[in-house]
């Protein structure tokens, strides 16, 4: 064995790529619950890469067959119901995991300098993720998959001059049809998971070249003992393999209650509609993304006047693109001398959780039909999100923040 | 303060119950999947009053017939009118673009019926019809308003003549001292061969056997579940343990 290691290290650096990435990859030991979901998400990533694959064996992307094929697997194909579960659940999981491990880093400014590409490539993951899922919610081709990506994808159509080519170019037919379901499956399948993969091995790479952030924000490289090993790190492994495997066991179980016992999460994870074929001459009477999409959905009906001479439609869709765009330049917006939530100030602390609040309001707007009231309400809090973002570089410098020790406090 | 939180909670049940139908009270009905009497019983009047109209296409008879542990060779006698065999999928003869000009809409594919409104929606609908002259089939629902669909179990429960009380508990009249919302149906036009007690136990059968339909996996993925967890959570404790024989020496 040792022989055959040594064989293929003189022929490629296994060795030294174990030692940086695993074996010496010293963490900050002062790890907390928040720091798990990085992990998981991966192991959503293998999860969804290897059910897709099966349900790949089994599935037809065409109008008249895709419907069929998809009961066809959760009826006729061997363990076909469990595989499709696994990644119906996983794919909202992924949303958890991911909405986690991105407010993880809005507390602990994880962001911030040196760690502003590892935030860039992980805005970039959550960016083709939510594209994969879109994606990947037309397959069934049921009522729901059907008319949510009629109304996505004729919001590209909001877009002044080249809107109505551009979603036409987009569906590749006049309406959602059979071609866009196969090009849909076509970047599901293979075009998005390449990018995915990629971007994931940029996102780790670029962490494990300036280290991980902890709890306290501090850098523990600072702080080196004789053999210039960081005082406060840890090798990641055995240390947190064992310590995320432990991790691994809470979510599997949360995860597997979902699957065998709640698929459909009462119509959050499998929407009700969709259990009805697409019918491109009737519409449902309430059309929702799944609930992942639904803060941003929001915030695009939220926005009802006409400004400037285009319609409320188009400002709707800036402000949706506006939401997510804005989180890729906060690693410029953060002036606050210090990183974690733990010794920023209080107007950080307020403005955090306002902003949380916010979020998950709005994704409940956006399961609801609008009302009057509930538009008001979305507006209000698609403001309080922006402020979020637009204040950070004043609360953030005005404001007093605590002393940061010189080791990490546990 | 716990009865005031029960009390509240039963003040929101009524709303509960019309946000669930669109607007339409409905009965409750909890489907048993392991009540294989009931669904073979299903089964039968589904197999004889609407599949004529409505396939199952996306589920097979042989499936069917294991399941509900239908001997195979009585389920082709009496259950298999279109001369499929066994393992074919439960397709009928009637053309859908015919059934259109018939009724207005062709008859939807009724395998994941349950699964689109949900069991109390199917259970109340199979006892909402009335009878309508204005309709053209000569009776209405409560619960699916001007529905195309004929009310093909009449020879069973009778034909309503008014408006059948659907998703309304039954109550006495303080002033009176008459029972209100007594029986779904207060004054029949024409009598049916059921008792309305007996004609609402075939159609909670009929749609336990369409709800074990929508899922047919149900009992089985439940009864694996169980296990999964008990693994995963014996998968905790020796993940736990080792973590902390790990990091018991890290301060």
């Amino acid at each position: 064995m040792q022989k055959l290691i040594q064989w293929i290290d003189d022929r490629l650096p296994i060795v030294e790529a174990y030692n940086k990435h695993l074996g010496q990859y010293y963490a900050p030991k002062n790890f907390n619950i928040w720091y798990f979901f990085g992990s998981l998400a991966m192991l959503v990533l293998v999860n969804q890469l290897v059910t897709g694959i099966w349900l790949t064996m089994s599935y037809t992307p065409t109008d008249a067959g895709a419907f069929a094929s998809v009961e066809y697997i959760m009826r006729d194909v061997e363990w076909g119901w469990l595989l499709r579960y696994l990644h119906s659940t996983g794919a909202s999981a992924f949303f958890v995991v991911v909405y986690l491990h991105m407010f993880r880093g809005l507390m602990y400014g994880s962001y911030q300098k040196p760690r502003e590409l590892i935030w860039l490539f992980g805005m970039l993951i959550y960016l083709i993720l939510m594209a994969e899922a879109f994606m990947g919610y037309l397959l069934p081709w049921g009522q729901m998959s059907y008319w949510g990506a009629q109304v996505i994808v004729n919001l590209f159509g909001a877009i002044p001059v080249i809107g109505e080519e551009l979603s036409l170019w987009i569906r590749g037919d006049y309406l959602i049809s059979g071609i866009t379901l196969n090009r849909f499956f076509a970047l599901h399948v293979i075009a998005l998971p390449l990018v995915l993969i990629g971007l994931v091995v940029l996102h780790i790479l670029a962490l494990h070249e300036v280290g991980s952030n902890n709890p306290d924000g501090i850098d523990i490289k600072k702080n080196k003992d004789e053999n210039g090993v960081p005082k406060d790190g840890i090798p990641f492994h055995p240390y947190y393999t064992v310590h995320d495997l432990m991790g691994v066991g809470v979510f599997l179980f949360v995860f597997s209650i979902v699957v065998f016992f709640f698929p459909e999460m009462g119509g959050l994870f499998i929407e009700k509609p969709n259990f009805e074929p697409s019918d491109p001459l009737k519409t449902p009477e309430h059309i929702a993304p799944v609930w992942y999409f639904t803060p941003f959905y929001a915030m695009l009906r939220a926005v009802t006047v006409d400004f400037l001479g285009l319609p409320a439609k188009f400002w709707g869709v800036v402000v949706m693109g506006g939401a997510i765009a804005i989180l890729f330049v906060l690693p410029w917006l953060d002036r606050s001398p210090v990183r974690s939530m733990r010794y920023k100030g209080w107007l950080s602390k307020i403005a955090l959780a306002v902003l949380a609040i916010s979020f998950i309001i709005l994704g409940y707007l956006g399961i609801k039909p609008a009302t009057p009231t509930r538009t008001a309400v979305a507006q209000v809090l698609t403001v309080l999100y922006f402020l979020y973002f637009l204040l950070m570089p004043f609360y953030t410098r005005l404001e007093k923040t605590k002393p940061v020790p010189e080791r990490v406090t546990g | 303060m716990r009865k005031l939180i029960a009390g509240l909670f039963m003040m929101c049940l009524p709303a509960l119950g019309l946000a669930a139908g669109g607007g339409v009270a409905l009965d409750t009905m909890e489907p048993d999947h392991t009540n294989k009497a009931s669904l073979q019983r299903g089964a039968a009047l589904f197999t004889n009053y609407c599949m004529g109209c409505h396939s199952m296409e996306y589920a097979r008879y042989k499936r069917v017939a294991e399941d509900l542990e239908i001997p195979q060779e009585i389920y082709e006698e009496n259950l298999i009118f279109t001369g499929a065999k066994i393992g074919e999928l439960m397709k009928i003869g009637m053309d859908s673009e015919q059934a259109a000009n018939w009724f207005g809409a062709a008859p939807p594919d009724l395998t994941l019926e349950t699964r689109l409104r949900g069991e109390s929606w199917v259970y109340s609908y199979l006892r909402g019809f009335y009878k309508d002259d204005s309709r053209p089939m000569g009776v209405n629902n409560v619960v699916f308003p001007n529905v195309g669909m004929p009310h093909v179990l009449v020879d069973l429960q009778g034909l309503c003549a008014v408006k059948p009380h659907i998703g309304s508990e039954s109550s006495v009249d303080p002033l009176s001292g008459n029972e209100v919302n007594g029986s779904v149906c207060p004054e029949w036009a024409s009598e049916g061969t059921m008792t309305p007690a007996e004609f609402d136990s075939a159609m909670y059968d009929l749609t336990n056997f369409m709800s074990y339909m929508g899922d047919p996996v149900k009992v089985e993925r439940e009864r694996l579940g169980v296990y999964v967890l008990i693994f995963i959570a014996i998968f905790f404790v020796f993940a736990f343990l080792l973590n902390r024989e790990y990091w018991k020496d890290v301060h």
